[in-house]
């Protein structure tokens, strides 16, 4: 692309581009992760008996990367406000603050998906199972998606390109997060 | 403010010359583009292959229907197994690999940067791995057929326990490469989609506002937006389905606490709204051609968009109507029923209004016209039996009959086929440069309405009289066949070869009329809209000087004016204004 097109210069709604599609993307994945969870709400309301599977879950774990993830939120906003000041290399620092986050919430699911599997719960395991590895795993896998992206921009926003990105991958991290904060109870706690 | 005619010659604005300038490689200019109208000439013939093929596979299971037991000419003998996957793949290719990418993605792709006066969209290289993806879901999905036994043939709908088992489908290899592709296709149109919703959004030319969009691009960007709404539930269903087939999960496993019920309220919750993403560009279609046709202003243009909407909010909760018969509470029909029944009045109203517009205007019959003009009467068809399938005690008979096929083939016909035909006709020389030539269109025109009604009026005669629809050969049942409807059957399988006969004078007058069609003017039709301000065939960057826009898309015949049209972006000279 030798220049911006005129497509890409315009903006008529007042929002600029990349938060506008940001924004239809997390409403693309709402709709995702919405069946997800209404079908395993539905079917857990039919099923009493898979609060005993719950019980197999490792609520600590669950507990210590809700507060992982939250936290890393907090640097995430933080990163904004940094490139907002046109300060990259601070957005910088606090992208991969935010990425370690995600990280230590991934090598955590990593031993607890480890442990639960030595146990005998895997994916074929019965209903409560199928749904638990399905959700709680594409919810991993935006994780990592995310920490992937994040670390691109960080990379370039420390030579001070690109800072509306850091806006964008952030709004995408606190709607992982906000998953996350539904995923949590109703996988974990509700017994 | 330079007029249209001045700045064609005079703007090598920094934009414009830019492009003049492009020597593109084969391989850049067909294949690696991400020029919007390029994108949209391969959804375009790529979902005319399809069809083709679609259309090629209904040839044979309707010849099978017909002479049951027979060799097929060109295909060989039927058996059941080849007759489940025929007719599934028939349904799967026709809905998503051919009126998605043609309605869609392929005048969605031509139209919106155009019509809203901007150089392309705003995310050209997703938009080229958009048509990427969905290539490669075409190239899976047809892989599929040359598989140990065969393509999948577990009916386009793929309900579990027929489809998470290969013991009970027959095709466990077809069935997975099915979920597959049709996943691949549902992110490629997410991809186009959300490009479609934001160019529309943020890209629009100065001046136009909300009230000035064509209606075809609101249609469009309004069936993207009901698509990403419906499709994502689908797409975790169909996670959960293929984990089933090949990872022993048990969502829809009723004997280790899944429910097979869950699929249909997942498939059905997407493909109900299906069915409005796939009418609304013709609809809008329709409305672009009537109006120019009629030299009249659009009847209600905020009628047709409130009901639009109207219907769009509603077609998330009549879902159930597909499912009356699969063991749902009783309460829970009646509440579906009504919200079908309801759903049928903003889609009357809208018909009223094209039909209002109609009224009183001087008329040309052009082959886009009739394509639009028998869209409403046959759409009507569609829309009036669909009554009758919405009202739950009707649906216990008529379910599963041909009575079905005969009413949903009645709704996405017109939609599909005769929507893509009609915007074909009406849009050619824009994306070609050439016209079409009107008697061979008038020829296939009236041979495939013709044909079509032939072939799918009997069909609501034999699924009146109760022929079900999964039957591969009645002289295996016997004793569940009536008198007299072995005539129908062949009556309907002779409509649709002559149906797919007539397919050739298209083909003769599209590839004829590519190289020695009459040259195509600017503006051949006397349209408003921004499209037709540009030279034919549209040029890389569309606008040599970008358009300002002043008023809306359908004034025609508007009083006072020497000319029955006004083009959007012509500015009211002050001779004019004095007069206003």
């Amino acid at each position: 692309m030798s220049s911006r097109s005129i497509a890409n210069i315009r903006s008529v709604t007042g929002i600029p581009t990349a938060r506008l599609v940001t924004w239809w993307i997390i409403a693309s994945e709402i709709f995702i992760f919405g069946g997800l969870l209404v079908s395993y709400v539905m079917h857990r309301l039919a099923h009493p008996e898979w609060a005993i599977a719950a019980a197999n879950t490792n609520t600590k774990a669950g507990a210590f990367n809700t507060f992982v993830l939250l936290t890393s939120s907090l640097f995430a906003v933080l990163a904004h406000q940094a490139a907002d000041a046109e300060n990259g290399k601070k957005a910088a620092k606090f992208l991969r603050l935010t990425s370690l986050g995600g990280a230590i919430f991934l090598i955590v699911k990593g031993f607890e998906w480890t442990h639960e599997i030595k146990e005998g719960f895997v994916l074929s395991s019965g209903g409560f199972w199928s749904f638990y590895y399905t959700v709680a795993g594409l919810h991993g896998l935006h994780v990592l998606a995310g920490l992937i992206i994040m670390l691109i921009i960080a990379s370039d926003a420390a030579k001070n390109r690109d800072l509306p990105r850091v806006q964008c991958i952030g709004l995408y991290w606190h709607f992982v997060d906000i998953i996350w904060i539904f995923l949590f109870p109703l996988l974990y706690i509700a017994k | 403010m330079t007029t249209p005619a001045t700045g064609a010659q005079a703007h090598l604005g920094s934009h414009g010359d830019e492009h003049a300038h492009h020597r593109q490689s084969f391989f850049h200019k067909y294949l690696w583009s991400t020029d919007h109208k390029m994108i949209a000439m391969q959804y375009l013939f790529t979902g005319a292959a399809m069809a083709l093929i679609g259309g090629y596979l209904a040839y044979v299971f309707r010849m099978q229907l017909a002479f049951p037991g027979q060799n097929v000419p060109g295909y060989g003998l039927v058996t059941p197994g080849k007759y489940n996957s025929l007719v599934t793949m028939h349904g799967t290719i026709m809905i998503f690999w051919v009126a998605m990418p043609v309605l869609v993605a392929a005048f969605g792709n031509f139209l919106i940067p155009l019509m809203i006066g901007c150089d392309d969209m705003v995310f050209p290289r997703i938009n080229r791995l958009s048509y990427q993806v969905f290539l490669l879901s075409a190239m899976v999905l047809l892989a599929s057929f040359f598989v140990h036994n065969g393509a999948f043939g577990g009916a386009w709908t793929s309900y579990p326990p027929l489809s998470a088992r290969g013991a009970y489908n027959l095709t466990p290899l077809g069935a997975s490469l099915w979920l597959l592709a049709v996943a691949l296709e549902f992110v490629a149109f997410l991809l186009g989609g959300i490009n479609f919703v934001v160019t529309t959004m943020n890209g629009r030319a100065p001046g136009m506002r909300m009230w000035d969009i064509p209606l075809v691009v609101w249609m469009i960007v309004l069936a993207s937006v009901l698509f990403m709404a419906s499709v994502g539930p689908l797409i975790a269903g169909a996670v959960m389905l293929f984990f089933d087939q090949r990872l022993g999960t048990a969502f829809y496993d009723p004997g280790r606490g899944g429910d097979p019920l869950l699929w249909q309220h997942l498939f059905w919750f997407f493909g109900h709204p299906e069915v409005y993403v796939v009418l609304l560009p013709a609809l809008g279609i329709v409305a672009e051609i009537i109006t120019v046709f009629a030299r009249k202003k659009l009847f209600g243009y905020r009628t047709v968009l409130y009901t639009t909407w109207a219907t769009g909010i509603l077609s998330f909760v009549v879902w159930a109507h597909h499912q009356f018969i699969a063991g749902i509470d009783p309460r829970m029909a009646n509440v579906f029923t009504i919200t079908t029944l309801l759903i049928s009045v903003p889609i009357t109203e809208m018909i009223f209004v094209y039909i209002a517009t109609l009224y009183g205007g001087s008329i040309r019959f052009t082959t886009p016209m009739l394509w639009a003009l028998s869209f409403i009467a046959e759409f009507l068809i569609g829309g009036v039996t669909g009554i009758f399938l919405g009202a739950s005690g009707a649906d216990i008979y008529f379910h599963d009959t041909y009575f079905v096929v005969a009413h949903f083939h009645y709704t996405f016909f017109p939609s599909a086929i005769i929507g893509m035909f009609a915007a074909l006709a009406f849009w050619y020389p824009k994306m070609f440069g050439r016209m079409m030539n009107e008697t061979l269109g008038k020829i296939h025109f009236w041979g495939t309405v013709v044909a079509f009604n032939v072939t799918f009026i009997p069909l609501f005669i034999t699924g009146a009289a109760g022929d079900q629809r999964r039957i591969y050969s009645y002289a295996l049942f016997p004793e569940q066949d009536k008198p007299g409807l072995q005539h129908l059957r062949e009556l309907s399988t002779i409509g649709v070869i002559v149906l797919l006969a007539f397919q050739v004078f298209f083909l003769i007058n599209f590839f004829w009329s590519l190289r020695h069609g009459k040259v195509a003017p600017e503006n051949p039709w006397l349209s408003n809209t921004l499209e037709w301000t540009v030279p034919s065939p549209a040029p890389h960057g569309n606008f040599a000087e970008m358009p300002t826009v002043y008023r809306g898309p359908y004034e025609y015949s508007a009083p006072g004016r020497e000319t029955d049209y006004w083009p959007q972006n012509q500015p009211i000279s002050p001779l004019e204004e004095a007069a206003l």
